[in-house]
């Protein structure tokens, strides 16, 4: 049993509630080697059952078709399933399929019996392989997000991926397969110990599942699982984080119709025509139908993927799931997104839709890329009120209430003395100068907590409507508007359409690079997650005294790279990036992200969530909807 | 036409005895590459000799400018980052701060060997960093990359 947390529990649990983990979670948490899920090889050599199936129907299928349709009948030529039939093999064949299938069910059932995976308090380890054995040991507290996937048939199971995102390539642990439930339950554990807090998780109402296959019968049994599977992809105790944003299914199917696909679509299709007309020859045509005909399964599975979108802020970061029959559910601690950005499609303008793609420091397979592209994708297509939203619960230090009150709890415990240190933490991340004078008074006089909260809700509002307007300027804005430092004139000539709109500007504890006039973007790097600062100018730049710069972060969609810029404007701002990026780096707290509760309370101002005074699951709390349009 | 610089600039060279491997990288490369397009030779028209001497032509060029290229590749220790420049036509400048080095590489190619140096490699979380110190003289190289492992140490991040 690990009721208290590794440093063993020198915090008061928060609310008087269930001080132990759920039985089956502790059993799994215990530090002693576990197998997963007893359906695991079905599920895994499921997929070749359907394979081996699909070949023999393949050869079957003339022979099928023979059946129904008379005169057709061939003498078994060059079908193989004829000639089984034709030279009295078939007992021969269906031994064949038997035993081939006996085969891979005891090889299936022999890899699960040497997979096995424990957790300790800091680290997650799974050893698997027959022939050749592998034993991956990942440290908690590097994990980068969990991610929970139910593929269609697991969920008839019951059954769930899990799988802990470490940084690098391919570099994640995979347990495969899980029980739904205590795959949530796993997941919450994890990410309790990975965030160093201190005392016990009393998220969720906790044991009142995991009803045992003997308790409930075969009826209870397909009870559980018709709802399982009813339910959006979370598991029971997941529910209560709603979705701050809800993606309507005409709007998603729309923002579908007109990605930049289309575009290339209308592009063929008049080339097309214009091929036909000019040379009386269709061959352009034919060339063109085989991609033609993918059109609409691609559009259909775009679609379809990113159906039942939801994302919430939870106490351990932002849970983002999706899909309708198989979903993926991943949560992401605080500090593991290293780059936002907001774009539109030129199709989407009329609309005003905008999508947000991050880059995360995990990357699953090569040959996984599509997989990848729906992972870096944050919100699929939202209206500038979701953007902001998802925004607050990405970038909670730098949009939304998250930062105001991070400023007012500085000041406060600097006030009352009972940090010194507390001012220093407004100089890092979280800390915009102007905002920590604002309200050093308000300290001063609020020694009451019922002034202090008015203060914090007030500060709130205010703070919301301006990054609602930094956000709206960085979107639309050109020019100056929103304080941001574009390219020169002369720049014209490389940016035809965007030299007044490209630009870069410094926010609290992040960069915003805005660019694109058609094509509109809005590039956001968190300070603390750039890992260096460039700064180019080639020869053509040079003689034009202009430069780029690029700020590196850990690889994905995003480049945060903005280019044509006056050359002492770019040096100013790699010079101040690069300056910034230290100090900010320094003052992160997030790779421990809820240690902080208990910690120094300089750290207060780097967690997103001050869980200390305020829970995020508070429907009370302003966060989710304060300074809403 | 002034370059670029940052304000506070007292940069460190690199050694000057680290032409000699460039040189001969590129006198290598260009030449094979050369060799590549003699068989052009046995075509009819005589015009395809000009590729060859084209080749060999840059190479010898891009050789010339190897010193001014070297005495442009400068780093500095500052107190919280290594900042890199280099580059006379592509003019190029890194910040990496100290704690976001993952690890630190020394590469000894033959001539760079041969001539008592190291090649000093950085490597962060991020693949377009890529920040490289040639020609640091052996001691030199093995002295900054402790001292840099230390800093990155004391100064550990997350990523």
């Amino acid at each position: 049993m690990t009721a208290a947390g590794p440093g063993g529990g020198d915090a008061p649990p928060r609310v008087p509630g269930p001080t132990a983990a759920p039985a089956e979670v502790a059993a799994l948490t215990d530090g002693e080697w576990h197998r997963l899920h007893p359906a695991t090889p079905l599920l895994k050599g499921g997929i070749a059952l359907v394979i081996l199936l699909g070949i023999v129907v393949n050869n079957a299928r003339e022979f099928v078709v023979g059946a129904f349709v008379p005169g057709e009948r061939g003498d078994g030529e060059g079908d193989p399933f004829g000639y089984v039939l034709g030279h009295g093999l078939l007992l021969w064949i269906l031994l064949g399929i038997v035993g081939f299938v006996a085969l891979l069910v005891a090889v299936f059932w022999l890899s699960w019996r040497m997979n096995t995976f424990r957790v300790t308090d800091d680290t997650v380890e799974v050893r698997s392989g027959v022939v050749f054995r592998t034993n991956r040991r990942a440290r908690l507290d590097r994990v980068q997000g969990i991610n929970i996937q139910r593929p269609v048939v697991a969920r008839v199971f019951g059954a769930a991926k899990l799988e802990i995102s470490q940084a690098g390539d391919d570099a994640n642990v995979t347990l495969a397969y899980l029980r739904s439930a205590s795959a949530d339950d796993l997941r919450r554990e994890i990410l309790r110990r990975a965030s160093g807090a201190q005392r016990r998780d009393d998220e969720g109402p906790g044991a009142t599942h995991a009803p045992s296959l003997a308790k409930g019968g075969f009826v209870g049994v397909v009870e559980q699982r018709a709802q399982e599977f009813l339910r959006d992809g979370d598991g029971p105790e997941e529910a209560p984080p709603a979705s701050v944003v809800k993606v309507d299914v005409r709007r998603l199917v729309g923002s579908v119709v007109l990605s930049g696909f289309t575009l290339f679509i209308v592009a063929a299709v008049v080339a097309v025509i214009v091929s036909v007309r000019l040379t009386g020859e269709f061959f352009l045509l034919f060339a063109l139908l085989p991609a033609a005909l993918s059109t609409g399964p691609y559009y259909v599975s775009r679609v379809t993927k990113s159906l039942r979108y939801s994302i919430a802020g939870t106490r351990d970061g932002v849970r983002i799931g999706y899909g309708l029959f198989s979903t993926t559910n991943e949560t992401l601690p605080p500090g593991r997104i290293h780059s936002v950005r907001v774009s539109q499609p030129l199709l989407w303008r009329p609309f005003g839709w905008w999508q947000i793609s991050i880059n995360k420091a995990s990357r699953s397979k090569a040959g996984d890329a599509a997989a990848q592209q729906s992972g870096a994708i944050l919100l699929p297509v939202g209206d500038e009120g979701d953007v902001r939203r998802v925004l607050e619960l990405v970038l909670p230090e730098l949009v939304g209430v998250g930062a105001a009150e991070a400023e007012l709890a500085a000041g406060a415990a600097g006030a009352s003395g009972a940090g010194a240190g507390a001012g220093a933490a407004g100089a890092g991340a979280a800390g915009a100068a102007g905002r920590v004078d604002e309200s050093a008074p308000t300290a001063e006089r609020a020694q009451e907590p019922l002034v202090l909260a008015k203060e914090v809700g007030e500060a709130a509002d205010d703070h919301a409507s301006h990054t609602l307007r930094l956000i709206e300027d960085g979107l639309t804005s050109r020019g100056a508007d929103g304080g941001f430092t574009t390219s020169p004139r002369r720049a014209a000539v490389l940016r035809w359409f965007s030299w007044r709109r490209n630009g870069f500007r410094a926010a609290p504890g992040a960069v915003l690079l805005r660019k694109g006039a058609i094509w509109r973007e809005l590039v956001i790097v968190p300070l603390p997650r750039v890992q260096s600062v460039g700064l180019h100018q080639g020869p053509l730049l040079r003689r034009m005294r202009l430069a780029a710069v690029h700020l590196h972060t850990v690889a994905g969609p995003i480049t945060a790279q903005v280019g044509a810029l006056d050359e002492h404007d770019a040096m100013t701002f790699f010079r101040d990036t690069a300056r910034d990026a230290v100090a900010a780096a320094q003052a992160d707290r997030t790779h421990r992200w809820l240690s902080a509760a208990v910690g120094d309370p300089a750290r207060a101002s780097a967690s997103p969530a001050p869980a200390a005074d305020a829970d995020p699951h508070d429907p009370t709390h302003p966060h989710p909807d304060g300074g809403r349009p | 036409m002034d370059r670029l610089d940052v304000d506070d600039a007292t940069w460190t060279g690199i050694s000057p005895r680290y032409v000699w491997p460039e040189v001969v990288g590129w006198l290598v490369t260009g030449l094979l590459v050369a060799a590549a397009t003699i068989p052009l030779w046995f075509l009819d028209a005589w015009q395809w000799r000009l590729v060859t001497v084209a080749l060999v032509v840059a190479t010898l060029v891009t050789c010339a400018f190897v010193p001014r290229r070297v005495r442009s590749i400068r780093y500095q220790l500052r107190e919280d980052d290594l900042l890199l420049r280099k580059g006379i036509l592509v003019l190029r400048f890194v910040a990496v701060p100290y704690g976001r080095m993952q690890l630190i590489d020394i590469n000894r190619g033959p001539v760079v060997r041969a001539l008592g140096l190291s090649d000093l490699k950085f490597v962060t979380a991020a693949a377009a960093s890529a920040v490289t110190i040639p020609g640091v003289p052996e001691a030199e190289a093995e002295a900054l990359r402790d001292r840099l492992v230390e800093l990155a140490e004391s100064r550990r991040a997350g990523l």
